[in-house]
């Protein structure tokens, strides 16, 4: 069982490996300039930077994070049903229903969120 | 210790990543400026070599010789740790791949797990860390809105994303890719019923939502990796690159490689869970009309010859998916926020779901 995720640890050493020599060899090899405090400065299309450099930002963001979370969780279940459909689906369509009911009491919330205009980009 | 599996396996990798991942992220980008270019009615890069065919290398070789510069503004870890993030999903994702059959009778994909595509949705949805940092890391403005869009418009489409494969696994009952990969050589590719076993009427029923399936799984794979008609993160015109606005030399090569890869890992699974990944069946009239299997089974030469085979049908299958990315590019135009957002959320998600009931009722009243 764990043995066949060796291989994946050792994606993940190569992987992370390359990506730090690929950052050491650019810093060793790469030339370097004089640090001026112009070239410090965020850029803005050449304009000097206003306000401050992390804005507020639309609340939408976060409900959509959140929503992602609810529904996330709902595809999470959807996976193991999925594997034992087509063996059970045989002697009773009880699974298919179960599932129908569990998914129209999310739809519930999902039409909420949507009423509510959680989505609604435009407001 | 397994020494025989370390040995395979880290020759399986590296072979992966230098042969196959880096040479074609090179290619690709080159593709990328060629195609456009004709496409556009211009010529492009066509200097370094024989039709610019050394660009890469070239470019490679500017990236790495360019001042490797960090502002001083930026936070200093994540933003040197963002590029490695961006890259390292893609890379990993790649672990679970089946890329071929059998070669010396190795079988050709790195790691075999049983819980197959939970880890790609599991590693690929890391790769948002890399563009979020990167543009908080940054402490700019251009960046900043970039990583915000970009993390939300990932999130959004990882809801169809997940919902689109559902129907396969219905269908396979099993979330092992190479088990994907067999159903499809024993049943003919998911969305082409007319291979294996053709004469099966369910299997031509259940083609319908698997066509669903594909396109909606597709347009995600295209607003996950941020490519056109869905690329708000970084739209040039109004945010000058998004989230790399601020980076420079190899850090912002990591996060162009790490972009292509995701492009090319995205399309990997396309294509084993829809093309029947390195499967190309060649119709036989021996003893009756069948499709034959060519793979790396046979013995001596016949057998490695077929094992390289599978390989490259499966790569080209890939470069063809590649080349649609290109041709989608120039052929659509971006969509506004709210546009994107609605059709994530409102479209695709409704049509992935009903389309999983559907497959559903299939199995349930016409079991194949």
């Amino acid at each position: 069982m764990i043995r066949e995720y060796l291989p994946v640890l050792l994606q993940i050493i190569v992987a992370v490996g390359f990506a730090a020599a690929v950052l050491i060899v650019s810093v060793i090899v790469g030339k370097s300039g004089r640090r001026t405090r112009v070239k410090d400065t965020a850029y803005e299309c050449g304009m000097v930077p206003q306000g401050e450099a992390q804005p507020r930002f639309g609340v939408k963001f976060y409900l959509v994070a959140m929503l992602f979370i609810l529904f996330d969780l709902e595809i999470v279940f959807m996976y193991p049903w999925a594997v034992v459909y087509k063996e059970t689906i045989g002697h009773s369509t009880l699974i298919l229903w179960s599932m129908l009911s569990f998914i129209s009491i999310l739809m519930v919330g999902y039409v909420y969120a949507l009423k509510k205009g959680a989505l609604d980009w435009k407001k | 210790m397994d020494y025989f599996l370390i040995t395979t396996s880290l020759l399986k990798i590296l072979g992966i990543l230098f042969v196959i991942i880096l040479p074609m992220v090179s290619y690709t980008i080159y593709a990328e400026r060629r195609v456009s270019a004709f496409i556009q009615d211009r010529v492009g890069p066509n200097r370094v070599g024989p039709a610019g065919l050394f660009q890469p290398v070239a470019d490679i070789a500017k990236l790495l010789f360019k001042e490797d510069f960090s502002p001083r503004n930026a936070n200093t870890f994540y933003y040197w740790l963002a590029p490695c993030l961006a890259l390292i999903p893609a890379i990993v994702t790649f672990a679970v791949v089946p890329f071929g059959s059998t070669l010396f009778g190795v079988p050709m994909v790195i790691a075999d797990i049983n819980v197959g595509i939970l880890f790609v949705f599991a590693i690929a949805s890391l790769g948002v860390y890399g563009i979020v940092l990167g543009g908080w890391a940054s402490n700019s403005k251009y960046p900043f809105l970039g990583g915000v869009r970009s993390s939300s418009q990932m999130i959004s489409y990882e809801l169809s994303l997940g919902l689109a494969v559902i129907p396969i696994f219905l269908v396979v009952g099993q979330l092992r890719l190479t088990d994907v990969v067999r159903y499809q050589i024993d049943h003919g590719w998911m969305i082409a019923p007319f291979l294996g076993d053709w004469t099966n009427p369910a299997k031509w029923l259940l083609a319908i939502p698997m066509l669903v399936s594909f396109v909606v799984f597709s347009v995600a794979i295209f607003a996950e990796t941020n490519r056109l008609p869905f690329d708000l993160p970084e739209a040039e015109q109004e945010l000058a690159g998004g989230y790399n606005t601020e980076y420079s030399s190899m850090k912002f090569g990591l996060f162009f490689l790490g972009e292509y890869a995701a492009m090319i890992t995205g399309s990997a699974i396309v294509v084993t869970l829809f093309f029947g990944a390195w499967h190309l069946p060649i119709p036989s009239w021996h003893g009756g009309f069948h499709w034959a299997l060519i793979d790396g089974s046979g013995d001596g030469w016949r057998g490695i010859l077929g094992g390289l085979f599978n390989i490259a049908t499966f790569f080209a299958k890939v470069a063809v998916l590649l080349f649609v990315f290109i041709w989608v590019r120039w052929t659509l135009p971006r969509f506004r926020y709210d546009q994107l957002m609605r059709l994530g959320w409102v479209f695709f998600f409704e049509i992935a779901l009903v389309n999983i009931f559907i497959t559903a009722i299939i199995l349930a009243y016409y079991p194949a």
